[in-house]
């Protein structure tokens, strides 16, 4: 998997000054927050279902060889084909070769990630087999030649007017002098334009949030209804899942989607939960013909038994994202991979490794607001923690973060000296300080720049400590 | 078969290095799958009586964008079809499904201006008309099970979807849904398409504002008649 992780830094700083991508930003950071809180306090058992939701998946995963050997078999009992894919290419090549053994000319898409993670879109078209994204979201981002900045919202970064701009530009078979000043009318024009589009289409690629073992079936969860249009109208249905995406039973996966919708855009369930099992049988009056599932590993089979396996509990609500002061802060196309925010640090240097992304698990406060929304309970600070350890032991992090913690670990290990500069520099920056803000300091400017530093009270934690402690004794 | 199917499997087992014995890890996971064992339900539908049941459907329903109207016999569905296309300013053509409890619906006598006609959609339907398998009460949830009494394009395609349910029908949560699939079905088999449809088509994305009817219907309507 290739990235532009690297760029992390100087792509933050350009967010931080792109006043459209602020007001988007701005828009989004509420709304999901707060509708995310209410249904989870409509249900009052949402807390023990997230720790149902994260055992079925460590059960799972500890069983994953053999889950999947199960869901094969029963895509194959009905009359379905699973297609084992080690990696991208490997993926890509399978899903073309099924494209034209069909001649497919256009393919229609429902929104899926691991499309995006293998690149499937620039692949089909260099070999002339044209994808259309349906997905509102993902329809707009294909039109602008973007990628995805948010793995449920994936045009979450544009504003109403830049859509529209868009689709003056591409639309320019419908009248010019049309009204689309109402966001109604964008929503009206996207769905008359692919209307044709879905009915035309070959083949349908949709991704899945499950895997059903029990019953060899795949499920989307939507809200459009692009994705069911993608894969009941073409000839072919292609759904395209990680490894990790199967679970036992539909019980287990009906746990799950209760905590699924609610930590993701705050309803109670997604308008459409599709359950597909296999192609259109003899007596359907429609459907695809054919049903494949394309199982793709890319990385994810190293992950288990390591001190990242949890991350494959991960369901992509996208709640740890809608909840990240750095993601508000620079939007999800900063991040310079396909997986962006809380989940997307974590598993990125996992799939693209470490050596490439190693700024990515730096991109967190730590403020810990991503595990206490995650449904699936993962870990992700302390993972972040794991990476960036990995980082610093394999010499990848910047000269000068190295220095400073090289410098701080000095002190740290001589208590006495740790407290005599301490107090020290407490006392130099109250004199530096006027009033009780900092406004400049040689070095520091990248803090000063945005914001003031507080002068320091006087005393170290240290020393408070050790007062309290007194004061408890007396 | 794709030569790497077997280098997949190999790598998760050797990365797993579970400790437990091949036999001992087959039989959990068989066992797991045969017995589907139900987690956690939630305890909003606990105790409620069929009333209760169809009275908070019809709350999640609405809550959800959809129409509810409740009818006394499957013969008042004509009309109320004719009604519901009439307030709604809709031309009164119908597809419907052809499923048992539709095809002896007494259109020419109750509602003899509304077009119908039966079968699959091809996108030129403007309104139609399906039963269902089961309502869940939790979340105003319609399980839409397909096969030759239920095309699937009969739930995306219209602009308008129509659902007749008995109040029988009427469930309090996803796993009685299942059961009774499973009842019905047998074992572990599902038709090709089970659709769990919660309101109509919306979209959020376009500065997180919610609009209706974005490549599905645009309204749903939610017929509940009585046993």
């Amino acid at each position: 998997m290739e990235t532009q992780a690297q760029e992390f830094k100087s792509n933050a700083v350009e967010a931080l000054a792109n006043q459209p991508l602020q007001s988007a930003m701005g828009k989004m950071k509420k709304g999901f927050t707060e509708k995310r809180r209410i249904a989870a306090e409509g249900l009052e058992e949402f807390e023990q279902l997230r720790d149902q939701a994260r055992d079925i998946k460590n059960h799972t995963l500890d069983h994953l060889d053999l889950y999947l050997e199960a869901f094969e078999e029963k895509v194959k009992e009905n009359g379905g084909h699973v297609h084992w894919c080690a990696d991208g290419e490997e993926a890509r090549q399978t899903i073309l070769k099924i494209c034209r053994d069909l001649d497919a000319r256009t393919v229609t898409k429902g929104k899926s990630m691991i499309t995006e993670e293998i690149e499937l879109n620039d692949f089909l078209e260099k070999n002339d087999v044209e994808p259309v994204e349906t997905d509102l979201g993902e329809y707009i981002i294909q039109l602008r030649g973007e990628k995805p900045s948010h793995i449920i919202a994936p045009a979450v970064h544009l504003n109403q007017d830049q859509v529209e701009e868009d689709f003056r530009r591409v639309h320019t078979h419908l009248p010019e002098d049309r009204n689309l000043v109402e966001p109604r009318s964008l929503v009206n024009e996207a769905r008359q334009v692919l209307r044709q589009r879905y009915i035309d289409a070959d083949v349908g690629i949709t991704g899945a949030n499950f895997l059903i073992a029990e019953t060899g079936s795949s499920v989307i969860v939507t809200n459009e209804g692009n994705g069911d249009l993608t894969q009941t109208l073409p000839k072919a249905h292609i759904v395209v899942a990680s490894l990790e995406k199967v679970v036992p039973t539909l019980e287990d996966a009906s746990t799950i989607l209760r905590v699924l919708a609610r930590s993701a855009t705050g309803q109670e369930f997604s308008a459409y939960t599709t359950f597909s099992t296999g192609p259109k049988r003899a007596d359907d009056p429609d459907g695809p013909e054919e049903y494949h599932v394309v199982l793709l590993d890319n990385g994810r089979s190293s992950m288990l038994g390591t001190e990242f396996q949890e991350m494959l509990r991960c369901i992509r609500c996208g709640a740890c994202m809608n909840h990240c002061p750095v993601y508000h802060a620079v939007g999800g196309h900063a991040y310079g991979s396909t997986y962006v925010g809380p989940m997307g640090v974590v598993l990125t240097p996992a799939l693209a490794g470490i050596e490439e992304t190693g700024v990515l698990p730096n991109a967190s406060t730590f403020c810990g607001r991503c595990e206490a929304v995650c449904p699936m309970r993962i870990p992700l600070p302390k993972m972040m923690r794991h990476w960036r350890e990995k980082e610093f032991e394999k010499h990848l992090s910047p000269a000068a973060t190295r220095y400073g913690i090289g410098f701080w670990a000095f002190f740290a290990k001589r208590p006495k000296l740790y407290r005599w500069f301490v107090s020290t520099n407490l006392a130099l920056l109250k004199l530096w300080g006027k009033g009780d803000n900092i406004r400049f300091f040689p070095f520091k400017d990248g803090w000063t720049k945005h914001r003031d530093l507080p002068v320091p009270e006087g005393k170290s934690f240290q020393q408070l400590w050790k007062e309290k402690q007194k004061g408890a004794k007396s | 078969m794709s030569s790497s199917r077997s280098a997949v499997l190999d790598k998760i087992k050797s990365s797993l290095k579970s400790e437990a014995s091949d036999q001992t890890r087959r039989e959990a996971v068989a066992a797991r799958i045969k017995k589907h064992d139900r987690n956690l339900i939630p305890n909003r539908t606990a105790g409620l009586d069929k009333g209760g049941l169809v009275d908070l459907l019809e709350t999640k329903l609405k809550a959800v964008d959809c129409s509810v109207q409740r009818l006394d016999t499957l013969d008042d569905v004509p009309a109320a079809v004719a009604e519901f296309l009439k307030n709604q300013n809709l031309p009164a053509t119908i597809r419907q499904a052809p499923h048992s409890s539709l095809t002896s619906l007494p259109w020419s006598e109750k509602a003899p201006m509304v077009e119908v006609s039966e079968g699959r959609s091809y996108g030129d339907d403007l309104n139609s008309l399906t039963a269902c398998h089961a309502a869940v009460a939790e979340t105003g949830t319609l399980m839409l099970e397909s096969g030759p009494e239920g095309p699937t394009t009969l739930n995306f395609l219209p602009d308008n979807h129509i659902v007749v349910l008995r109040e029988s029908q009427v469930i309090g949560t996803y796993e009685e849904g299942w059961d009774s699939l499973r009842e019905k079905r047998g074992p572990a088999d599902m038709p090709r398409a089970l659709n769990m449809i919660t309101g109509p088509s919306r979209t959020g994305d376009i500065e997180q504002t919610i609009f209706l009817g974005a490549h599905g219907p645009r309204s749903l309507h939610v017929l509940i008649v009585k046993d």
